[in-house]
């Protein structure tokens, strides 16, 4: 371990809560995004557990639809949105484009306090008896008829919303401004592009859904007719301003993935990602053609028949760009020289669950086969695969990968493949069968359902048990790893990033000078093959 | 329609399992052939513009072709065939309830007949519902508000008993809000519809509120009148003051009642009240199916809608049966 670093600079409470370093605010938002994600993940056993008889065994109709509403809000806002950017972006920037810090290392800390705000008020909101509105507050429900606390939740999010404003404003004026000498763009590492795509969806879209938010709270406290048909406001009006900003988030909660993925899928088969270039720019690609599809789910919300059509057609478009970057990936590992190290167990898992989820992602795309499945338990296991399969797998991929860097300390490769593998299936078991039920018919946020899709059910509930086990193994041996691990050494994994050429973990200003860029990115040499120990 | 839903639906399942296959395949081999004991130097290689573009124009074209099945097959499901029977719903927290146009009425059970089609006519009295019928591949969100109504329409192919769902989240009981469509051999169906209403046609039922709200006062029909003629008003063009030409469909109705200074017909002035909260959501489709009977008529006078009869061009008119079959489940509201 080298002698000075970032976590020893300095000890105390204070030095931790005061610090500016991006490398401990990284840490901060590791700590504060798993516990929000232990709680929406609790929600979650509990909506299984309910789901496995046909009249729901375990809480009230109230109770369940107030779970599956704070599973969302817990899980989007405070876990999935926040959750790469704000942990490994947060911590890989500055070290990946040659800088101490990023640009505004003040407003880096804030957006943590402001975060957690945001998260202490939805915790007041869950502890003071709940919301039951969906995640999706769709109004006049949340605006008029829901009795629970939709204010509150709405005065989180808010706040959660301008935490993500923050770190995108950050991470944009790094990448423009902070680069280090011969940093071109085309010598970016793929990540910081994919980062950066996720940044300016974060600015522009999240005001969108603090406004739309804040008119659903002005509804209900003043009584405005915006969305209330009663005052003469338009219900419908709320989808597609709520839309315009959730459907970009999706992006945010899937580009910062595909960056991990980039980057693990090239260390582990020692080559330079397949077609950089394309790569890079089909993140751009899907952070713009991501703003033009959010009426995509309002196909059955009485829109009319040719702006169902283009919006079809444009969602249709938008997977182009993901396409590309799993041919990609795919081709990188071709002539690779591919060691099946943990990272890599993650990017196998992601790249079979990416493509279920993508591709079934042109299933509600197609307008005449989406009327059938919009609102069922199809859409669930989509999105579930392409946030949970997708973002998660890539997310706890990164965090193994990375993990050597931010701790000094290797974690234990075996409980890690190991839970790697429970993942996969449990997560397979899960949701698989929902697809199935959702062509049956069964519709989401049910607390109670027609006993013959119980079976599927109860192999659902099946698999997010096996699932709980492979998420909370990570947790008890990365904190083992703390004191236990072997230590790692600058670059464990032979890897091509700056990241890799400072210490580990890295000194308190990243580098002891500033490094001078002359080469493409993921260029493998023998010098490097040298150092890979681990790999 | 059910079975073209399912076409598309297994081809997309087909493409799905052919790209995820060659993903998942190729990976397979490149991660035995490639792993690093047996290759341990990975040849740098960069890109190949010919392949990428390859595979970018491939997926493409493809869902263009999605695309294009998906729209024409949206296209025929949200236009209902003119012949269609018409069927009312409203949807509240948390039950359906539907009126036929010959007064009967029915909660949570929708009775159809076979080999028809039907087209639902549909509003919410509260928040977002969604008439979810699995087993027809139709689904609509049923919208509170003045300008609308939603439509959806099938046409059930054999008989049976097939789950009604409301696929929008509507509150705590919204798992609750299910039950059942009953589609039956016609005949079965005539027996059926025969033994409901006794309150009179939808079409008579909005006769009365017409003549009670005092409509009939300036909707006359006469040349002096204060209001526009609504005789044959239903699905003819109208001439609005501020130079719009709308098409009197079931909306446009609504919303005359409950806002009328949305559109006020060119020639007229914007005098009536509103009628929003003074009439139920059953009063508003009762009048509607009065608006669309008033054809060749004197509005107010007699309007000739036997009770018991079918709005519907093309439908079987049925002879009022006042004694009801007990076998009959129709439920009164």
């Amino acid at each position: 371990m080298p002698e000075e670093h970032y976590i020893n600079e300095d000890y105390g409470i204070r030095s931790w809560l005061l610090t500016k370093d991006h490398k401990r605010i990284a840490i901060l938002y590791l700590i504060s995004i798993t516990f929000f994600f232990a709680i929406g993940g609790l929600m979650a056993t509990m909506i299984r557990i309910h789901l496995l008889t046909p009249t729901g065994n375990l809480v009230s109709h109230d109770n369940y639809n107030k779970l599956f509403t704070l599973h969302g809000i817990v899980m989007v806002f405070f876990f999935l949105v926040p959750s790469i950017p704000a942990t490994l972006g947060n911590f890989l920037m500055p070290m990946m484009l040659g800088a101490k810090d990023l640009a505004f290392p003040k407003i880096n800390l804030a957006s943590w306090y402001i975060f957690m705000i945001g998260g202490s008020v939805a915790l007041y909101a869950i502890v003071a008896g709940g919301v039951d509105t969906g995640w999706t507050f769709y109004t006049p429900f949340s605006s008029v008829y829901s009795n629970t606390h939709v204010v509150t939740a709405i005065v989180g999010i808010f706040f959660a919303g301008f935490s993500s404003i923050l770190t995108g404003l950050n991470f944009i004026v790094t990448t423009h401004r902070m680069r280090a000498p011969g940093m071109t763009w085309f010598r970016l590492p793929l990540f910081v592009w994919s980062m950066y795509a996720t940044s300016v969806i974060m600015m522009l879209g999240t005001p969108v859904v603090a406004i739309t938010l804040s008119l659903v709270a002005l509804e209900r406290v003043f009584h405005l007719g915006i969305f209330n048909p009663a005052l003469g406001g338009d219900p419908v009006l709320f989808q597609h301003m709520f839309w315009f900003y959730s459907h970009p988030a999706v992006y945010i909660m899937i580009l910062p993935g595909m960056g991990v993925i980039s980057e693990l899928v090239s260390t582990f088969s020692r080559k330079p990602v397949f077609g950089y270039k394309f790569v890079a720019f089909s993140s751009v690609a899907i952070a713009i053609f991501g703003f033009l599809v959010w009426g995509h789910h309002l196909f059955t919300a009485g829109m009319s028949i040719y702006a169902a059509l283009l919006f079809s057609l444009v969602s249709f478009l938008v997977a182009v760009p993901s396409g590309i970057k799993t041919f990609a990936w795919t081709a990188t590992m071709y002539k690779g020289s591919i060691s099946y190290k943990t990272p890599m167990l993650y990017v196998f898992g992601f790249l079979g669950l990416f493509c279920i989820g993508g591709l079934t992602g042109l299933f509600v795309a197609a307008v005449g086969l989406d009327i059938h499945l919009q609102d069922t338990y199809f859409v669930v296991a989509h999105f579930h695969y392409i946030m949970v399969g997708g973002m998660v797998m890539a997310y706890l991929g990164g965090l193994h990968y990375w993990w050597p860097k931010m701790t000094g300390r290797m974690y234990p490769e075996a409980w890690a493949k190991l839970s790697a593998l429970i993942v996969f299936v449990g997560f397979n078991l899960t949701f698989f069968p929902q697809f199935i039920l959702g062509y049956l018919g069964m519709p989401r946020r049910y607390a109670a359902y027609p006993p013959e899709f119980q079976v599927l059910h109860v192999l659902s509930t099946a698999g997010a048990s096996i699932l709980a086990v492979g998420y909370a193994l990570p947790m008890v041996y990365f904190v083992w790893s703390l004191r236990y691990g072997q230590i790692a050494g600058p670059n464990p994994w032979g890897a091509t990033g700056l990241e890799w050429k400072t210490t580990s973990p890295p000194h308190k200003h990243n580098f002891h000078e500033t490094p001078v860029i002359t080469e493409d990115p993921y260029n493998y040499t023998p010098e490097l093959e040298r150092e890979a120990r681990f790999v | 329609m059910a079975k073209h839903v399912d076409h598309l639906y297994f081809f997309l399942l087909a493409v799905l399992v052919f790209f995820t296959l060659v993903v998942v395949i190729l990976v397979a081999i490149f991660a035995v052939k490639y792993r690093r004991e047996k290759h341990p130097v990975a040849v740098p290689i960069h890109g190949n513009i010919p392949l990428e573009i390859t595979w970018s124009l491939i997926p493409l074209a493809l869902e263009m072709v999605i695309f294009v099945w998906g729209g024409i097959l949206y296209f025929q499901m949200s236009r209902p065939p003119a012949a269609s029977m018409e069927i009312y719903a409203i949807g509240k927290q948390w039950m359906w309830k539907f009126e036929h146009p010959n007064g009967t009425r029915e909660i949570n059970e929708l009775h159809v007949p076979v080999g028809r089609d039907v087209k639902m006519i549909m509003t919410s009295q509260d928040v977002i519902h969604s008439f979810f019928v699995p087993a027809f591949r139709v689904k609509n969100d049923v919208i509170p508000g003045n300008e609308r109504y939603s439509v959806a329409w099938f046409n059930a192919t054999k008989a049976g008993e097939y789950h009604l769902f409301c696929a929008e989240y509507c509150g705590t009981m919204h798992s609750g809000m299910v039950g059942k469509v009953i589609a039956m051999e016609p005949t079965a169906f005539e027996r059926w519809q025969s033994g409901g209403g006794g309150e009179g046609s939808m079409a008579a039922s909005g006769e009365k509120l017409f003549l009670q709200l005092g409509c009939s006062t300036c909707h006359r029909g006469d040349a002096g009148a204060r209001g526009p003629n609504l005789n044959g008003l239903f699905g003819s063009t109208v001439q609005l003051a501020d130079g719009r030409k709308v098409v009197a469909d079931e909306g446009y109705i609504r919303e005359s009642i409950q806002n009328p200074p949305a559109k006020v017909v060119a020639g007229f002035q914007p005098i009536m009240p509103s009628f929003q909260g003074q009439i139920s959501e059953e009063g508003i489709l009762q009048l509607l199916e009065y608006v669309k009977h008033l054809k060749g008529q004197t509005p107010g006078g007699p309007v000739n809608v036997a009770p018991g009869s079918n709005s519907v061009p093309g439908a079987t008119g049925l002879p009022n049966q006042q004694a009801p079959l007990t076998t009959a489940p129709t439920m009164k509201k």
